[in-house]
């Protein structure tokens, strides 16, 4: 819209310039026209999504008299009008026209805009496709990178199932679970499990719904309450069939109050305002905090602190660690977090993903070495084969 | 003197050793209340000197040529507005000075409305030629976090279909040329948590091939976790109350050299004066860990003490 | 079969979603997956607010203890919903005047935009501004130089909480150019750029890779304790 109406400001501006120009002394108008391009072209961009086109031109003349670029596209189909791609500097020789229809071809015409704005005589370029491919070649290094970590997981996984033993280091923090939830049963006080502040699409929520898990299996054992207010009503869902199953599986499903489980407020604040205020009423004896936290991180754990309950966290975002490991009694720190589901179930599929979650961050940490050694041979020797060394690596890692 | 297993502890340490938390609450609150009284009633800010990351969030406006169009977004709340809005004024302050075209988001549902104050306390007060829909526009809040993001860089009139007025896209002059994300070459985000900064990196400015600046202003809590894409992918940052000031203090000068002989009005001063409070603060956090560890370490002595 | 069900539509929908990101063919499945997420968060917030409301008149209508608060988020809902969905006091768009609710609810003189004014923006500040308080209380027990790594984390802090003030100036503003950067202000950018920038991608990487296993444990439905079928415990 905008192009179109600029178009014309300069079509406008052109002839009154050039009525101005001859009407004062007759000077010729061919003067300030612009040579068209002598040559366009448009190819489809391989290996992608399909939609665009590069379209690059050249001119054999003069190219002191062009100011500018008109770039159009039309789709190959009845009553189909030009449209404008972009409008670009003189010395603008390519572009890339994207948002094609994938369903028919499009001819790109490049037209020149001369000094007074006027416009030279167009050049299309032959109907063209810009039809999707099967795979986006660029992300192949990440597509590799996802099968390598699957791979890992999943061999081990299998490892794991014919019964080789994996053997995995203490998480202090998750084996403080079971003391917890006893502590809250022996005080007759109930637990708090906060599964974060995001929706279920995050998956730290979903990490957090799974230790929720475990935490309610252990209490209804325990014959502990166990609340839980969440910030969005999907994760309050969630929670009530994970808690429900939990009761159900340890055999007190007559126990199961899904009132416990409630929805407080999307808003951040407001849901800590009540959660803080809840936790000086009724002083849970244990809080977990096991999700995508905040700002509120550290309102939640002093306001735990102060009332002496024993607190445990597990989080992914960095951000919020050192508020969690300054006010809390254990801290599940980022990877931990994600592994705990596992290490709690101590099933041995489970077992086995973990095993292959360290697999793969070895082969991570060779990467890492490999691109720091190639780095620094390459600003030692710059004129050496390591510089390339270094770009081809990186090409290979998708950077 | 008290006793402490067997060992004499003074009165001090065992008063630190069971200090209740609302004592130092009293004392953050006088901390924070001071400087506050004292730069409300003689008007002194503190110096500041730019560090790089704030000179570079200056530079990438400057550089800019004038009428350049730059989009904004405003991914926070009035919560972290006391480190927050201070930058987006002068943010905005700086960009009507050299004759942007300004763009507003908000990927915050409470953004929009932050948006609109900023406008208001900014570009109708002290930029008045400047005409909505042909210099700036609020395009207010899009469900949609990352989602909007992506809708973005293939079709901007897709994600923001409407300004917050009703006014469809296609008839708003100021986007005129306007397809993508890619088609702003400067992009501000003020960010508070998530979506924000990080996302606007992962999402727009790397799979902009280069082709959008990124310059950012967020709350201290978030600044270490941007520090890795800065100076490759986030071109500047301004972190916490003090990058707000460091930057501040930039603009201020920059604009009074324009038009020397002008003050600056108190509403662009209040990064600067909001690192009285900050200083109050960290000073009273460094004593406080001294005490601490005063209390730590008597105890220590008088347990070893105890033993033999 | 209940437990199936969810586990296939997750698995289903987990793959679509990741294919759709190499795969352009599967682009629209990813796509109508985000949709179909959207759809249900949004049903589910009706159930959210009528838990909401359940709960609290339950509480109000027993006369538990504390029904007071009940009574009082009951009627800031009520209202808040109301001055919302009514546009309570907004004034039409000038572009569509005959339509009493073309209006912005946030625009001045709306009822919604003065409870957000004058009840939201407040609140909220004020819970964000505790933090000060508690970071205090907070560095105060936790800032003990136990070890050696403890003896940097507070040795890091110092210097941080001073270079991020007008102290550090006045501390170390003498150094001579050549020791400019141990200059307070300097070092601490220094600590967050490097220090710390090595340490936050260590724990991203680890993060990130236990995202990834993560999802997949769910996605081969190895993981099932979302759904609180529990561990083998």
């Amino acid at each position: 819209m905008s192009a179109r109406g600029s178009l014309w400001q300069r079509i406008v501006g052109g002839l009154i310039g050039t009525l101005s120009l001859a009407a004062l002394g007759g000077v010729s108008v061919s003067a300030s026209a612009a040579p068209p391009p002598d040559f366009v072209e448009a190819i489809d961009v391989p290996w992608d999504a399909g939609g665009v086109l590069i379209v690059s031109w050249r001119v054999d003349g003069d190219p002191s008299a062009i100011t500018g670029w008109l770039i159009e596209r039309r789709e190959e189909i009845d009553g189909a009008k030009w449209v404008t791609v972009s409008e670009l500097p003189a010395a603008a020789r390519e572009v890339t026209a994207t948002k094609l229809s994938h369903d028919h071809a499009h001819r790109i015409r490049v037209t020149a805009f001369g000094e007074s704005g006027q416009l030279s005589k167009g050049l299309e370029t032959a109907p063209t496709l810009a039809h999707a491919n099967f795979f986006i070649g660029a992300k192949l290094p990440l597509f590799v990178g996802i099968l390598v970590v699957s791979t890992c997981v999943i061999v081990f996984i299998l490892s794991a199932r014919a019964g080789r033993p994996i053997k995995i280091r203490r998480i202090a923090a998750l084996d403080a679970v079971d003391n917890a939830v006893g502590r809250a049963t022996e005080m007759g006080r109930p637990i708090l499990f906060i599964a974060g502040i995001q929706d279920m699409d995050n998956i730290s929520t979903v990490a957090g719904i799974t230790v929720l898990g475990h935490v309610a299996k252990t209490a209804a054992e325990y014959d502990a309450t166990i609340e839980v207010p969440t910030s969005r009503s999907l994760v309050m869902e969630a929670a009530r069939e994970t808690v429900q199953a939990s009761y159900l599986s340890a055999g007190r499903s007559d126990s199961y109050n899904p009132d416990l489980i409630r929805y407080i407020t999307d808003e951040q604040f407001g849901f800590v305002a009540y959660v803080s205020g809840r936790m000086v009423r009724e002083k849970p004896a244990a809080c977990f905090y096991m999700g995508c936290f905040f700002a509120e991180s550290l309102i939640l754990s002093e306001t735990g602190n102060s009332i002496g309950a024993i607190q445990i966290a597990g989080t992914a975002e960095s951000t919020q660690l050192p508020f969690f490991v300054a006010a809390c009694d254990y801290t599940l720190i980022g990877e931990e977090f994600f592994a705990a589901s596992s290490y709690l179930s101590r099933e041995p599929d489970q077992m086995g993903s973990l095993k292959g979650q360290d697999a793969a961050k070895l082969i991570t940490a060779a990467a890492i070495v490999i691109g720091v050694v190639l780095a620094t041979l390459a600003s030692l020797a710059p004129d050496g084969a390591f510089p390339a060394a270094l770009t081809w690596f990186k090409g290979v890692l998708g950077s | 003197m008290d006793g402490y297993g067997g060992i004499q502890v003074s009165g001090f340490v065992r008063f630190l050793e069971s200090l209740d938390r609302r004592w130092i609450y009293l004392a953050m609150a006088i901390a924070v209340a001071g400087p506050i009284i004292y730069i409300g009633l003689t008007g002194k800010t503190l110096p500041e000197t730019a560090t790089p990351a704030a000179q570079a969030v200056f530079d990438a406006i400057e550089e800019l040529p004038s009428g350049g169009h730059v989009l904004f977004s405003f991914d926070f709340d009035p919560a972290s507005g006391g480190e927050l809005i201070p930058m987006a004024t002068s943010i905005v302050r700086q960009c009507a000075a050299r004759g942007h075209k300004m763009v507003f988001i908000a990927l915050w549902p409470l953004g929009a409305q932050l948006v609109d104050e900023t406008i208001k306390r900014v570009i109708t007060a002290d930029y008045p030629h400047m005409k909505e829909g042909v210099d700036y526009i609020n395009f207010g809040y899009q469900a949609g976090n990352e989602a909007v993001m992506k809708v973005m860089l293939t079709d901007f009139a897709k994600a923001f279909p409407n300004s917050s007025n009703g006014t469809p896209t296609t008839q708003i002059p100021v986007v005129h040329g306007v397809t993508r994300a890619s088609d702003f070459p400067l992009l501000v985000t003020i960010s508070a948590g998530y979506p924000g900064a990080k996302e606007w990196i992962q999402y727009v400015v790397s799979s902009s091939g280069g082709r959008i600046k990124m310059v950012t202003g967020c709350t201290g809590v978030q600044t270490p976790q941007l520090y890795p894409y800065y100076p490759t992918q986030l071109t500047g940052m301004l972190g916490a109350i003090k990058g707000a000031a460091e930057y501040e203090s930039i603009v201020n000068d920059a604009i009074c050299k324009a038009h020397p002989g002008t003050t600056t009005p108190a509403k662009y001063l209040e990064a600067q004066r909001r690192m009285g409070p900050q200083l109050g603060a960290h000073l009273l956090m460094v004593v406080l860990i001294i005490l601490g560890n005063i209390a730590f370490f008597a105890q220590k002595r008088a347990a070893a003490g105890a033993k033999s | 079969m209940k437990r199936m069900i969810p586990m296939w539509i997750a698995i289903v929908a987990g793959f679509a979603m990741l294919f759709s990101a190499f795969f352009p063919v599967t682009e629209s499945l990813g796509e109508i997956f985000g949709d179909m997420f959207n759809v249900v968060a949004a049903i589910a917030f009706i159930l959210g607010a009528g838990s909401l409301a359940k709960i609290n008149l339950a509480k109000v209508s027993r006369r538990d203890p504390g029904w007071g608060y009940a009574a009082v988020t009951l009627a800031c809902f009520a209202l808040t919903l109301a001055a919302g969905l009514g546009k309570i006091g907004a004034a039409p768009n000038p572009k569509f005047a005959a339509l009493a609710w073309s209006g912005d609810e946030r625009a001045e003189g709306a009822l919604f935009g003065w409870i957000y004014e004058s009840a939201l923006v407040p609140i909220t500040s004020t819970m964000f501004a505790l933090l000060a308080f508690y970071v205090a209380s907070a560095a105060f027990r936790a800032f003990r130089a136990k070890n050696i790594d403890a003896i940097l984390l507070l040795s890091t802090a110092f210097i941080v909480l001073l270079g991020r003030t007008f102290a550090g100036v006045v501390l170390t503003g003498w150094f001579p150019d050549w020791a400019s950067g141990l200059r307070l202000e300097n070092f601490s950018v220094y600590i967050m750029q490097v220090f710390n920038t090595a340490g936050n991608r260590a724990i991203i990487i680890g993060i990130a890779l236990g995202v990834a296993a993560t999802s997949l444990r769910i996605l081969l439905g190895v993981d099932r304790s979302w759904m609180g079928t529990g561990g083998s415990k």
